[in-house]
């Protein structure tokens, strides 16, 4: 697979801050890739030198094979565009806003309104074009933005925190539009994010970037079926549990949580251990399950969020467990707060930190 | 009862719209590029040359039409040009006046423009002079307010007018100069009049610069 971007060795200071430090990372044309890490790790900075806005202290970026320098900065613009975290727009209509690049690229008006038409049925604003921009909501002046980007169809998407502070109809449209993007029309797409969910089901590699350094790169399985120490500094990972465990002679480790509460884990490790439980990991069910799960418990729904395509539901059994199961799931079991649920997992899917 | 309009007074007022308005328009020519670059671009100095602006807001206008005298006059070095006495010494005298003005509200209107705005159109593949026109036209309104102030600041001054001009009948009288002249004769009804006309423009300018803007949002 040929490459899109190339960073070799890039730094990135801000007087005596450095953003980043000594970062080298390639990234595959067709690839979604996304930087994960804390505020002010140097997400953003890198999407911006990626965008040609920003310019490194030291080492290069390769854009198709070319150098990236001073006097092919605007060529490499034509070919990328960024989204930014905090919605910039202009203050005009819809239609002005997402217009805006095809008119500096000299579109023809019919293929200008063709394309506005599209992106905008993409983005579920049809309709949207007379409607002011800034007096949209949040949401949808996020997707007005994802459109201006979009409509220009280039090689290289950039999108910082797309996501942030959304509700979940809002999120679950614009994951939606990525998707297609990059399915559809191959478009190349590097993302950052906080958000666990997305950077693990949205995308095809990631790294994990923590004071201006990789920490980490790979494929999303890579980096979170074995969370590293540096991931679980900063993720607000879900089912973390301690506890102390012993060894089991089947060759597995049953680990005591208290309250004689005892999960069994397919790991050999003595001593005081912390792991955690994916989510998507544990099974729900109304009557006792009986299954292959070497891990199960009775409790009761305290908490249910609504979050697009899923249901989050955060069940008391002893020790607070959050679960997240499909919508149609959720309304086949006819779950409400207080409901008596049995939830089990296996004892591969218990990862130690 | 019937309204009597004195036909001079007509006249004057229709001068004073003229010289005012063509000053305003002569002072965006270079006022409104110097606001534009002053907020937008960062070199060494800003910090002077937008205080020397804001400095320059205050300056007493009999002041100025006397150093702008000194420079015309028969005697000056500009006085082979003959502009002393005429409507168009006092177009560049207003001009001048007001250029502190529109440059410092244009500086400040563009520089309360978000700075992504400049980031999001190059992103978008804008030039540089793409994205000074896009801050430009983003800062829009506050680029009106500052036409506007400028605008009601020449046609309410008197020092300029009345140092560059003069008082000349049917030739440099404005509504300023005529209202100091009528009130030193106590023609308490002309001076009225002339008061009442020249606040209406004033407001009647500020209006319909607020109706434009609210229009285009």
């Amino acid at each position: 697979m040929k490459w899109l971007v190339e960073i070799r060795n890039v730094t990135r200071k801000y007087g005596d801050v450095t953003a980043l430090d000594d970062i080298s990372l390639e990234i595959r044309e067709g690839e979604i890739f996304t930087f994960i890490g804390p505020n002010g790790s140097g997400k953003t900075t890198m999407l911006r030198i990626m965008a040609a806005l920003d310019k490194p202290t030291k080492g290069e970026m390769y854009f198709e094979d070319v150098r990236v320098n001073d006097s092919n900065r605007g060529d490499i613009r034509a070919k990328s565009t960024m989204v930014f975290q905090k919605t910039a727009l202009f203050n005009t209509t819809v239609y002005k806003n997402v217009t805006y690049g095809l008119n500096l690229r000299g579109y023809p008006k019919k293929e200008i309104d063709e394309r506005v038409r599209d992106v905008l049925n993409l983005v579920k604003l049809e309709g949207y074009e007379k409607r002011l921009a800034k007096k949209l909501s949040g949401g949808e002046q996020q997707r007005v933005s994802l459109a201006r980007a979009l409509v220009l169809n280039t090689e290289l998407l950039l999108l910082d925190e797309p996501t942030a502070n959304l509700d979940p109809k809002n999120v679950s449209i614009i994951e939606e539009t990525i998707s297609w993007v990059n399915r559809e029309r191959k478009t190349t797409i590097v993302m950052a994010t906080h958000n666990m969910f997305q950077a693990e089901n949205l995308t095809d590699r990631a790294a994990l970037i923590i004071g201006g350094k990789i920490a980490q790169i790979g494929t999303p399985q890579e980096i979170f079926r074995v969370p590293s120490s540096h991931l679980a500094s900063f993720a607000r990972l879900e089912n973390v549990f301690s506890g102390t465990s012993r060894l089991l002679e089947e060759g597995t480790s049953l680990i005591e949580l208290g309250d004689g509460l005892t999960v069994e884990a397919a790991i050999r490790r003595e001593g005081r251990v912390m792991f955690f439980v994916r989510p998507e990991d544990i099974i729900l069910s109304k009557k006792p399950i009986i299954s292959s799960a070497r891990n199960t418990f009775r409790g009761r729904v305290r908490e249910i969020s609504d979050l697009g395509n899923t249901v989050k539901l955060k069940v008391e059994a002893g020790k607070e467990f959050v679960a997240h199961i499909t919508k149609r799931s959720f309304k086949e079991m006819q779950l409400s707060i207080g409901s008596e649920v049995f939830l089990a997992f296996k004892a591969t899917s218990v990862y130690v930190v | 009862m019937t309204l009597e309009i004195d036909p001079e007074i007509i006249q004057i007022t229709l001068r004073s719209l003229y010289i005012s308005g063509a000053a305003t328009l002569l002072s965006v020519l270079w006022s409104l590029p110097l606001g534009v670059i002053i907020g937008l671009r960062n070199f060494s100095g800003k910090h002077l040359v937008k205080g020397f602006f804001n400095a320059l807001l205050g300056i007493p206008t009999v002041a100025l039409g006397l150093f702008i005298y000194l420079l015309i006059s028969s005697s000056g070095p500009f006085g082979f040009l003959n502009l002393w006495l005429t409507p168009l010494a006092m177009i560049i005298g207003q001009a001048i006046l007001i250029t502190p003005i529109m440059v410092s509200f244009t500086t400040s209107a563009v520089e309360s423009i978000n700075p992504e705005i400049k980031d999001l159109a190059r992103t978008l593949g804008a030039s540089e002079t793409q994205v000074s026109l896009a801050v430009l036209k983003e800062s829009t309104s506050g680029v009106f307010l500052a036409v506007t102030a400028s605008f009601n600041r020449a046609i309410a001054e008197l020092g300029v007018v009345y140092i560059l001009g003069g008082n000349i009948r049917g030739w440099t009288r404005v509504l300023t100069t005529y209202i100091a002249l009528e009130h030193t004769r106590a023609n308490w009804g002309s001076v009225m009049a002339a008061a009442i006309i020249l606040l209406s423009i004033v407001f009647a300018v500020s209006l319909s610069m607020n109706l434009i803007q609210r229009r285009r949002t």
